[in-house]
């Protein structure tokens, strides 16, 4: 029962943050973008940058295992 | 050859194959329980990739998410970003179910919950939720099913032959191979879906409109309100969407089948990459939504909207290629269809038979009894689908809202020593029983946010205050060193 890292964590929360709670400020058709409404380019874009968010805690998370001597 | 004839035929043929695929995945290796639930532990970053790939896109992605898209039109993006999120979480909660499930040598999500809090009521009570709840996700899948193949087939192969036919033949593939069969028979299926989603999404647009773009700026013309929320629904606005995508995404891993998922990884760090990789797939999901949004302008007047898509291909294609769809979509409700067969029959003769009416059993006889289980709740389910009908994302929803009840149990037993199972069970119970009376008296949205979600948050307040007033007994670190 290793609690996650802070920093993790942190990382975890910016998706959430573009994809959910701030809705109301992207959910629009204007500008379009490649064609698309803003709210429908907006999550495509989301969904490639949560990749790169976790990608950044993954490293986070294999340096600490590795710090702690192989984990739990 | 009559363009039914060919369709027929290209359905069947792309069927076949991949039940095939299915029956050969588990030959030369002996099946027994751990083999056939969690393929013995063993399996590595692409097999793992392909099992949850398969486990996501179901017929709901397929005729759902498009479905949506035509008669709701923005709230359907909740579909997107709920699926991104969901791998977010599981990048937290499935490498610590994978090391506890190892330790202890877990199957089940019942498994899970009867170890980390030793109280039998509280196994048996997620057990039972968790067969509820894949009720209608199972009847979900063979209804999308029947639909799929009717009319790709140009209603050649009629709804009630189709699901029993494709029902015969996953019960065959689960029986033989277990969970092998579905992570192999995924591969076909994700290769032709792709194909199908991308050819359809910008192949449709482009015949009507001459490219997306153009697509969205005549729809944005002749029906602005349709792109944004709450788009063509009277109460399904941004209070809705953050409510609706919490409860899913959190919720995502707690249905048995992805839960259990996690067990058949090779080791956590193959799980952590998996969250990492996996919302990139969340992308062909565009595609489709972008023949549902086509659909509005070319096929307007559906009455059921999950045939949208469908009939613009129907309309818009060469018999081959709605035939390709159609056997890619009967594969995208056989594989999950698949999945929750082996688990609700592991989930029952593990959890609830064996510790009810035979403790004594062996894990051999476990594993026949639930092979048994497989052809029994296979059957069951044909009937409810051939029986009953309603549209195909209500009734998912009813059982997200039971499934994501176990969150606050998994989530705080596998990060807070505190919690105590009394806790967890007063929460389940207050949660499900909360869910089940707002949907089942019409009072989802209530007050702008999803019944689920209400739920849910009181479901965490009970076992959070709970868990500061009860102490289990023996305690936690007394049953984890014994």
């Amino acid at each position: 029962m290793r609690k996650p890292s802070g920093r993790a964590l942190l990382l975890a929360g910016i998706p959430f943050l573009a994809m959910c709670f701030s809705v109301s400020l992207w959910d629009r058709i204007y500008p379009m973008f490649f064609g698309m409404p803003f709210n429908l380019f907006w999550l495509l874009c989301w969904i490639m940058l949560s990749t790169v968010c976790m990608r950044v805690a993954y490293r986070i998370e294999i340096a600490r295992e590795k710090n702690d001597g192989g984990g739990a | 050859m009559s363009p039914s004839g060919v369709s027929m035929t290209t359905i069947v043929a792309i069927v076949a194959v991949g039940a095939t695929i299915g029956i050969l995945a588990g030959a030369r290796r002996k099946m027994d329980l751990e083999q056939w639930t969690v393929g013995g532990r063993g399996f590595g970053a692409v097999l793992m990739y392909l099992l949850m790939a398969g486990e996501v896109y179901t017929t709901f992605a397929f005729l759902g998410a498009s479905g949506w898209a035509y008669s709701r039109g923005g709230p359907t993006l909740y579909i997107m970003a709920y699926l991104t999120l969901a791998y977010v979480m599981s990048f937290f909660i499935l490498p610590e179910i994978w090391e506890t499930g190892r330790r202890h040598g877990m199957q089940t999500q019942s498994d899970f919950f009867s170890h980390r809090y030793g109280n039998k009521y509280l196994a048996g009570l997620v057990c039972i939720v968790g067969i509820a709840s894949f009720i209608p996700y199972l009847q979900l899948q063979l209804t999308g099913l029947g639909i799929i193949v009717s009319v790709a087939s140009f209603d050649g192969i009629g709804r009630t032959p189709a699901m029993v036919i494709s029902m015969a033949l996953l019960a065959a593939f689960v029986f033989a191979s277990g969970v092998r069969a579905v992570a192999w028979v995924s591969v076909l299926k994700d290769i032709l879906m792709v194909f199908a989603a991308v050819a359809i999404g910008v192949g449709i647009p482009y015949m009507y409109f001459g490219g997306i773009g153009p697509m969205f700026a005549a729809l944005a013309r002749a029906h602005p309100a349709h792109l944004t929320m709450p788009g063509a629904t009277p109460n399904l606005g941004h209070t809705w969407y953050i409510s609706t995508v919490l409860l899913t995404s959190l919720g995502f891993y707690m249905w048995p089948h992805t839960f259990g998922s996690a067990f058949t990884a090779k080791s956590a760090d193959t799980l952590r990459r998996n969250a990492v990789v996996m919302p990139i797939y969340t992308l062909t999901l565009a595609f489709i939504l972008f023949a549902g949004f086509t659909a509005v302008m070319v096929v307007p007047g559906l009455s059921n909207g999950d045939l949208a898509l469908l009939i613009i291909v129907r309309k818009s294609f060469p018999p081959w290629f709605l035939g390709v769809v159609g056997g890619a979509g009967a594969l995208t409700a056989m594989v999950p269809a698949s999945i929750f067969i082996l688990t609700a029959a592991t989930l029952f003769a593990k959890n609830l038979y064996r510790p009810v009416f035979a403790p004594s059993m062996t894990d051999d006889q476990v594993a026949k009894l639930a092979r048994v289980m497989v052809v029994v709740i296979g059957a069951v389910s044909l009937c409810l689908a051939i029986y009953t009908s309603t549209t195909l994302v209500s009734l998912l929803l009813v059982g997200y809202a039971g499934v994501t009840q176990f969150f606050p149990g998994v989530i705080l037993g596998l990060y807070w020593r505190r919690v105590t199972a009394s806790a967890v069970l007063a929460g389940l119970i207050a949660g499900v029983a909360t869910s089940v009376f707002l949907m089942l008296s019409h009072r989802d949205p209530f007050f702008g946010w999803s019944a689920g979600f209400v739920a849910l948050c009181l479901n965490f307040i009970i076992t959070i205050l709970l868990s500061l007033r009860t102490r289990d007994s023996p305690p936690l670190e007394e049953r984890l060193r014994g």
